[in-house]
């Protein structure tokens, strides 16, 4: 029997597409909304010139989107691309040779495992981050600490145990004795943010900063500093970069002044 | 007819061509934990998740024959207002990215979507984050193969076997299990069988869909995934697993496709 021509041609298409689509995302900076998160330096920054690839953990997507637009007008001749994905993600990539100049993890486990495949310079720690429940606007279920959580009438997601913000979230739930089924591990704190703000799940785990970016999407519980994980930020250059002297400059922008402004308007702690 | 000697110009990018396919396959290989392969495969998360393939793939094809084939013998067979409409949505999601279908099914069978909710409120089914949104999302990405060949099946098909059938007195339905499926069986199995590793290898829908539990939506895709981060080997004998079925699939169609 032949074969259909149009079903191997349409075959064809849809495989290809789908292959496309798992690419990995690297969006561009959007954030027009944060002009009040720290004031553009007028001093124009040493170094920073020629293009950059930011590898960022998917927490700090508010903050460096905002470092983004301080250096357009602070260091022109920059030309910056940040890649936003879970630690995890971004480690097993820059192995893989992905061209990052520099990598931002959320945790130093992450971070480690660059260093000791000598694939990154001297990591320094540049944020701290803690955690906090988030629920859908106005919290209908009633959700006041982490006990909550182990509730079945709640559906509860949690990152994936490979991601920074699941393994922190798991320590926590440890921490306070609660035993907790989520219905699915998504593998970046955007995509748990996701499935409250979407109204699929009725609560998760992330970052403060997580909260604080969704705005009025959702409703942040506090949990108590006893019961809390504090995460830490390290940047580092990567050792393959064409480009290390911006690379530096850029992750020494970060530790400094203005990075700092920045990374705390959007609700990070000093290092 | 003598073969032609092929002129360079079409040899080389035919052999790049050839390139392009095989040596991910031998990348994928050669990295193969060949001594620990044994222990992997037995290992808990392999069986898991491909226990939960299988069930979910199985499940979608399932659904894509019992809805599928009579939307294939209606293309075919009938004509009503709207049928060349109808045939191009149904080729939809062979076209469209697949996390943009998981996106839409979200927003139609999620919680808060119309769909969604008027089940959960009729039901008390939810579909997102469960083991039916996953099959679901499987169906919606696979049926369009199975309804495209067993179209064309029916349409290859000499209507007068079926004619016969009514003048020796067999209704519309009779016909249909008696005379139409018999002759269209090997489209039927050959669309069947696309149909299944395309949902075998579901990965954007359902991920969106139905989200990423290890046992109830962490198919094999998303299980490769998630332990490329963690733990390379294991992704390694997943991804050679599918590729051994993606193998067989092909094997049992080399009539069909093979032949030329």
């Amino acid at each position: 029997m032949k074969p259909p021509v149009r079903t191997l041609a349409a075959l064809a298409v849809a495989l290809g597409l789908a292959t496309a689509a798992c690419g990995s995302s690297s969006k561009p900076a959007s954030s027009g909304t944060s002009t009040s998160a720290a004031a553009p330096t007028t001093t124009v920054s040493p170094g920073l010139t020629g293009s950059l690839t930011i590898f960022a953990a998917a927490s700090l997507t508010a903050a460096f989107d905002d470092i983004k637009a301080n250096l357009k007008t602070s260091a022109p001749g920059l030309s910056l691309t940040n890649n936003y994905a879970g630690s995890q993600a971004l480690v097993q990539q820059i192995e893989n040779g992905a061209p990052a100049d520099v990598f931002a993890s959320a945790d130093t486990a992450n971070m480690n495992k660059l260093v000791s495949s000598s694939m990154v310079d001297p990591p320094q720690n540049f944020a701290h981050n803690a955690l906090e429940i988030a629920v859908a606007p106005g919290n209908p279920k009633g959700v006041h600490g982490l006990s909550d959580l182990s509730r079945s009438d709640l559906k509860v997601v949690l990152c994936d145990a490979s991601v920074p913000a699941g393994k922190y979230a798991r320590q926590a739930l440890s921490m306070a004795g609660v035993t907790v089924h989520p219905v699915s591990n998504p593998l970046d704190v955007k995509a748990a943010l996701m499935t409250v703000t979407s109204g699929e799940a009725d609560a998760t785990i992330v970052y403060v900063t997580d909260v604080m970016a969704a705005g009025r999407g959702v409703t942040g519980v506090p949990i108590p500093a006893n019961q809390n994980v504090i995460a830490t930020y390290p940047i580092a250059v990567v050792k393959s970069t064409k480009n290390p002297q911006a690379a530096q400059a850029y992750v020494s922008y970060v530790v400094s002044g203005p990075g700092q402004k920045a990374l705390q308007a959007r609700g990070f702690m000093a290092p | 007819m003598r073969r032609a000697r092929p002129p360079v110009g079409l040899l080389i990018p035919a052999v790049l061509a050839l390139a392009l396919i095989v040596v991910p396959l031998i990348g994928l290989v050669q990295r193969a934990p060949w001594s620990s392969l044994g222990d992997q495969l037995s290992s808990h998360a392999v069986r898991q998740a491909l226990g939960l393939s299988l069930r979910c793939s199985l499940s979608a094809v399932g659904l894509s024959l019992v809805l599928g084939v009579p939307l294939a013998w209606m293309l075919a067979r009938t004509s009503f207002p709207g049928r060349r409409l109808v045939r191009a949505l149904v080729l939809v999601p062979m076209v469209l990215p697949p996390v943009v279908g998981g996106v839409a099914l979200l927003y139609a069978f999620g919680r808060r979507g119309f769909a969604g909710h008027l089940l959960e409120r009729l039901t008390g089914i939810t579909l997102a984050f469960t083991t039916n949104g996953a099959i679901l999302a499987e169906t919606f990405v696979a049926m369009p193969f199975l309804i495209i060949v067993v179209e064309a099946g029916l349409r290859q098909v000499d209507v007068r076997y079926e004619e016969a059938a009514a003048t020796l007195g067999a209704g519309p339905w009779r016909r249909f299990w008696r005379v139409t499926i018999p002759l269209v069986f090997p489209s039927l199995a050959a669309g069947a069988a696309l149909a299944w590793a395309r949902a075998l290898g579901e990965f954007g829908a359902t991920i969106t869909f139905a989200g990423n539990l290890p046992g109830k939506t962490q198919t094999m895709p998303l299980a490769v995934y998630v332990a490329l981060e963690t733990s390379p080997d294991l992704a390694i004998v997943m991804s050679l697993i599918l590729l051994a079925i993606s193998l067989v699939v092909l094997a049992g169609l080399r009539d069909r496709w093979l032949g030329a």
